[in-house]
């Protein structure tokens, strides 16, 4: 990681995203981000990458709770992904990555 | 060395005994030849008179064997003990080491003159059914519609035979010699009450009388009863009791029972050590059982001898309980109060229709010792068990009806307490399996032990004893909400709340997760659409709670492509149409394949290409189709009358109308049908959750049927029914399943879980039991006034339309993870080699 530049890029308007859904955005790198509004206001972003069904879906997965942790539920076969830390909450042994996510004056900046 | 066990007859009883040899014999002992005289393997008689529900032999399966030799359909003819050899009728011989009868018994037909005209029948077997039927066919055909028929016998197989009548749509006369009907099983008092209820049934009921003489009379048969009431007839059906068939025995010289069977001791062996006989054939001790519990027990206890067990019959409950529609009658222990110093405890209401009567030990601690349950029959899971215990409680107490105080729970039981009379399973055993063995569920309790595998009249038990061992069958939608489906249906329909946010903060915990978003989107939508004048479901914040699927209008696959199922109503399409769908797919690229379903499907569309792939569809006068979500999939159809020569009714019409009716509507599951022109049935509309099949006078609606894992037959709910008829009772099941059926619960399960099953539904739904039909009506026609093209929808809302993009910030630019390979000149998905994982 340390050798890794960190580059944040603007990717879309806060008001581009509902409440409860996610978006998927493609860096520079060509690397993809899932990126998750709750209904709390919480923005978080992750690899759009499913490691399980092994296709960039995450992003279209539905958003939600178990016991106050938020998740994300993988559209193929239902893995669910903590929205904070990447940890699969149905494998803890498998954790996707996880980017820094900033709202400035309305507008999604990620880094990475 | 391998040894030779020759079982005569595949009954029941024979059946259970290959299955506990071949279960038990792992080192491969015994050779295993089953010679049988029906032409089928051995189903289940108990549930015979069922196969009159749709005529389908495969649902009283019992089961294949493996490792076994069965010959069918060619009986043992002679038995030559000192070759120990036996012959059957076509000559085959067959030597043993051990021979096992298993024969069962035949109907016993009374001496009456006439009583082997043609016309009159028995009640056994699945061709003795077939041959009724025949003949209901024939004098219904003759005689536009009716037929009129006789029950020779009113104990408990011939109120079974009488129902089969009355579900092939005649009203029976049942003639009883006895003063009352099931006169082994009840009482007087019991007796005039279930005369009463079988009455309602449209049963004619004579007591007290026997047939005298039957008659030709033209096409038709006259009979003649003792007491000169005189019946003409279009069939007779003869159910007086059984005798066993017991000839192999005689003529091979056995012992046989002094009232007929063949004579065995309490191990089952017969007066020759190599020679065996169990269930309805033996005598033991010179007592023969009607029943198929001691018949199992009797198979149990030889399999165990045959590998080297010790095995003795213990006697036998013959407690019983009548499978008739409708009317509750049980009977168990000591009914007639027989035992010395016996008292009897009755409870009797003739407003309410109920006859209950224990009888209990003279002397103190009272002993349950039996009991007649007429009317209501809730209390016998949990008294017949009881019997031989000392009663928990006062004996009036024990009758109340259920949910009163002082009724007595399943903890009231003792461990030896035989909870699964058809297969010997005690509530120690059950409680073991849920305890020790982590049974959670009455499925899992019915593999472990059996429990619940014949009969079924024990499930509810094993429901209770899971409620007992604090095994929570929760019906929780999930940890947000503690309201099952249905509750949470009935919330939103009495209190009108319209979102999510709503529903949850006011009635749930916490923010949702992704089992209640989708299933509470799904009901917010049915209730909106037939109760409100439809919004879209994604408008608003419904968009937030759709699966995948549902928010992209589309089936997601495997590597995150669609697929496009264009609705093709009853499968019914023109040349043109379907050009625009081979241009489609080659315009975009897309894989094309015949579904299961009688559909075209089109494979590997992006996100962006979907609102361009239903553009063009929408123009050529298609919608897209529900291949996904939780709605009407397809309704199948066959050609019917209009091409096929075979055809009574036009199945392609009727296929096409209910198709366009009910599309849309949100369901707890998905939703399938099928019509068929006639009744070979090519449309297979009885393997859907509602299929119709067409007669000579109008359609058979089926309900509760599906494919997949747990394959399941529709079931009959109403016959030749008119068009207009069929669709209000299609519109009334739908709506009936959609308010109350659980989260994923397909209408199998549901039919299953309602209590009183397929009779309840159809109480509600053709009766109008509950007083609902009007509104279900009402729901139904809203509906469909409310109906609109949701893909239609979304290519005319900028909004909406802005999401089907792969990335918000490069709309347009395609997804570089998709990709494809050719495979037999078509494209076919390519998944990512490696995936960006962290850890693993
Ligand atoms: C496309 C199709 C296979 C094909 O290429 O032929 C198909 C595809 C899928 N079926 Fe199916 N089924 C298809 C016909 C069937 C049939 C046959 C039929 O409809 O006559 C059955 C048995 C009939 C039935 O449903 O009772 C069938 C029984 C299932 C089941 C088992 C349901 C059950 O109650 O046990 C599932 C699993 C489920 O729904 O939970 C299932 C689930 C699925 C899913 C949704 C699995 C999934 O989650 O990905 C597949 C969706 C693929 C997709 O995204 O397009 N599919 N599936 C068929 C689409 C038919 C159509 O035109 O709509
Ligand atoms: C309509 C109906 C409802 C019933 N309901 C109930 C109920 O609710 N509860 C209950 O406990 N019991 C019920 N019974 C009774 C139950 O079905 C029998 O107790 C059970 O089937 C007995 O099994 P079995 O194998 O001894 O005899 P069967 O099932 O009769 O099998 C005997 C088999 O042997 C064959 N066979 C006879 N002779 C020969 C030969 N020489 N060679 C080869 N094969 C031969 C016969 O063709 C038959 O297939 C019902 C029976 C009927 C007809
Ligand atoms: S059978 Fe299985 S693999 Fe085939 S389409 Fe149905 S769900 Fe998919
Ligand atoms: S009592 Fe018949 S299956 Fe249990």
């Amino acid at each position: 990681m340390t050798t890794m530049e960190t580059r944040t890029v603007a990717v879309c308007e806060l008001s581009q995203l509902i409440p409860g859904r996610g978006v998927a955005a493609l860096l520079p790198d060509g690397r993809q981000v899932a990126i998750f509004l709750t209904t709390d206001g919480e923005c978080h972003a992750l690899s759009n990458i499913d490691p399980f069904g092994k296709a960039a879906v995450l992003s279209r997965g539905l958003v939600g709770e178990s016991g106050g942790q938020p998740f994300v539920a993988s559209p193929l076969l239902k893995q669910r992904f903590d929205l904070r830390t990447g940890v699969c909450l149905d494998d803890e042994s498998v954790v996707i990555r996880t980017y820094p996510v900033h709202i400035v004056d309305g507008v999604v900046h990620v880094s990475s | 060395m391998t040894r030779t066990l020759v079982v005569a007859g595949h009954g029941m009883v024979g059946h259970r005994l290959v299955e506990a040899v071949r279960a038990e014999d792992a080192e491969g002992a015994w050779r295993v030849v089953v010679l049988a005289e029906e032409p089928r393997p051995a189903y289940d008689r108990v549930a015979l008179t069922s196969y009159v529900d749709g005529w389908d032999a495969a649902a009283l399966d019992l089961g294949e064997h493996t490792e076994v030799e069965l010959r069918l359909g060619d009986p043992v003819a002679k038995i030559d003990r000192a070759g120990r050899t036996v012959t059957t009728a076509g000559g085959h011989t067959e030597s043993y080491d051990a021979l096992v009868l298993a024969t069962g018994s035949r109907p016993f037909v009374p001496p009456v003159p006439g009583a082997d005209l043609p016309g009159c029948f028995v009640y056994r077997t699945i061709e003795d059914l077939d041959a009724i039927r025949a003949a209901v066919d024939s004098a219904k055909h003759r005689k536009r519609g009716r037929a009129a028929a006789m029950v020779v016998g009113g104990g408990l197989l011939g109120l079974e035979a009488a129902k089969a009548l009355r579900d092939m749509g005649l009203s029976p006369h049942v003639v009883e010699m006895a003063p009352r009907l099931m006169p082994l099983q009840v009482d007087d008092g019991g007796g005039s009450l279930l005369r009463k209820l079988v009455t309602e049934l449209s049963l004619t009921v004579h007591t007290g009388t026997s047939a005298e003489r039957i008659e030709q009379d033209g096409d038709r048969l006259s009979a003649k009863l003792t007491n000169g009431t005189e019946l003409d007839l279009d069939l007779i059906v003869f159910s007086a009791g059984v005798r066993p068939r017991d000839e192999l025995a005689r003529d091979a010289g056995l012992d046989v029972g002094e009232r007929g069977g063949v004579l065995v001791d309490t191990s089952c062996r017969t007066s020759d050590p190599d020679v065996w006989a169990i269930g309805e054939c033996a005598a033991v001790e010179g007592r023969c059982y009607g029943l198929v519990a001691p018949g199992y027990t009797m198979a149990e206890i030889v399999a165990a001898q045959l590998l080297g067990k010790e095995g003795e019959f213990p006697g036998a409950d013959m407690s019983t309980k009548l499978k008739l529609m409708g009317v509750d009658v049980a009977s168990f222990g000591d009914a007639h109060a027989t035992t010395e110093g016996a008292l009897e405890v009755v409870l009797a209401d003739a407003v309410s229709g109920y006859y209950k009567k224990l009888v209990v030990s003279g002397d103190e601690p009272r002993t349950l010792l039996g009991g007649i349950l007429v009317g209501d029959a809730g209390a016998y899971n949990l008294l017949r068990p009881m019997v031989g215990s000392p009663l928990p409680a006062d004996p009036a107490a024990m009758l109340a009806p259920e949910g009163a105080s002082g009724a007595v729970g399943v903890d009231a039981l003792p461990d030896e307490a035989q909870i699964c009379s058809c297969n010997s399973v005690t509530k120690g055993a059950i409680t073991h399996a849920i305890r020790a063995q982590g049974c959670d569920s009455v499925a899992s309790i019915k593999g472990c032990t059996k429990a619940g595998t014949t009969c079924g009249s024990c499930v509810p038990m094993l429901s209770k004893l899971l409620d007992a061992c604090g095994v929570e069958q929760s019906k929780a939608v999930c940890e947000h909400f503690t309201h099952s489906r249905s509750e949470l249906f009935e919330i939103v329909k009495a209190t009108r709340i319209t979102t999510f946010g709503e529903l949850i903060a006011k009635h749930g915990t916490g923010a949702g997760c992704a089992i209640c978003k989708p299933a509470v989107a799904s009901i917010l939508a049915t209730v909106d659409t037939t109760e409100g004048d439809g919004g879209h479901i994604l408008d608003g914040e419904q968009a937030s709670l759709q699966d995948t699927n549902d928010h992209f209008l589309a089936n997601m696959q495997r590597n995150g492509t669609y697929s496009v199922v264009p609705r093709v109503p009853g499968g019914e399409i023109t040349p043109a149409k379907l050009k625009v769908i081979a241009e489609v797919a080659d315009e975009f690229g897309l894989y094309t394949k015949i579904t299961g379903g009688q559909r075209l499907d089109l494979f590997g569309a992006t996100v962006d290409q979907l609102p361009l792939i239903w553009k063009r569809l929408v123009d050529a006068g298609f919608e897209s189709g529900h291949a996904y979500g939780k709605a009407l999939r397809t309704v199948k159809s066959c050609v019917g009358s209009t091409w096929c020569r075979y055809g009574v009714q036009d199945s392609v019409g009727m296929a096409v109308e209910l198709e366009l009716r009910y599309r849309g509507l949100r369901s707890p599951h998905k939703l399938k049908s099928a019509v068929s022109g006639c009744a070979r049935e090519c449309a297979e509309a009885r393997s859907k959750d509602f299929g119709v099949i067409a007669t000579e006078k109008g359609w058979n609606l089926y309900v509760g049927g599906n494919g997949g894992t747990l394959p399941r037959h529709a079931q009959l709910l109403v016959s030749d029914v008119d068009s207009e008829s069929l669709i209000r009772y299609i519109d009334r099941f739908l709506m009936f399943y959609v308010r109350t059926a659980d989260r994923l619960q397909r209408t199998a399960p549901w039919i299953e879980e309602l209590d009183g099953g397929l009779d309840h539904l159809r109480e509600v739904i053709v009766d109008d039991k509950l007083g609902i039909c009007e509104e279900l009506d009402a729901a139904m026609a809203k509906h469909v006034e409310n109906y609109a093209d949701e893909w239609r929808g979304v290519l005319e809302d900028p909004e909406k339309l802005a999401r089907f993009t792969s990335f918000v910030n490069a709309p347009g630019a395609p997804d570089p993870t998709i990709s494809f390979t050719t495979e037999r000149e078509q494209k076919v998905p390519v998944l990512l080699g490696v995936p960006e994982v962290v850890s693993r």
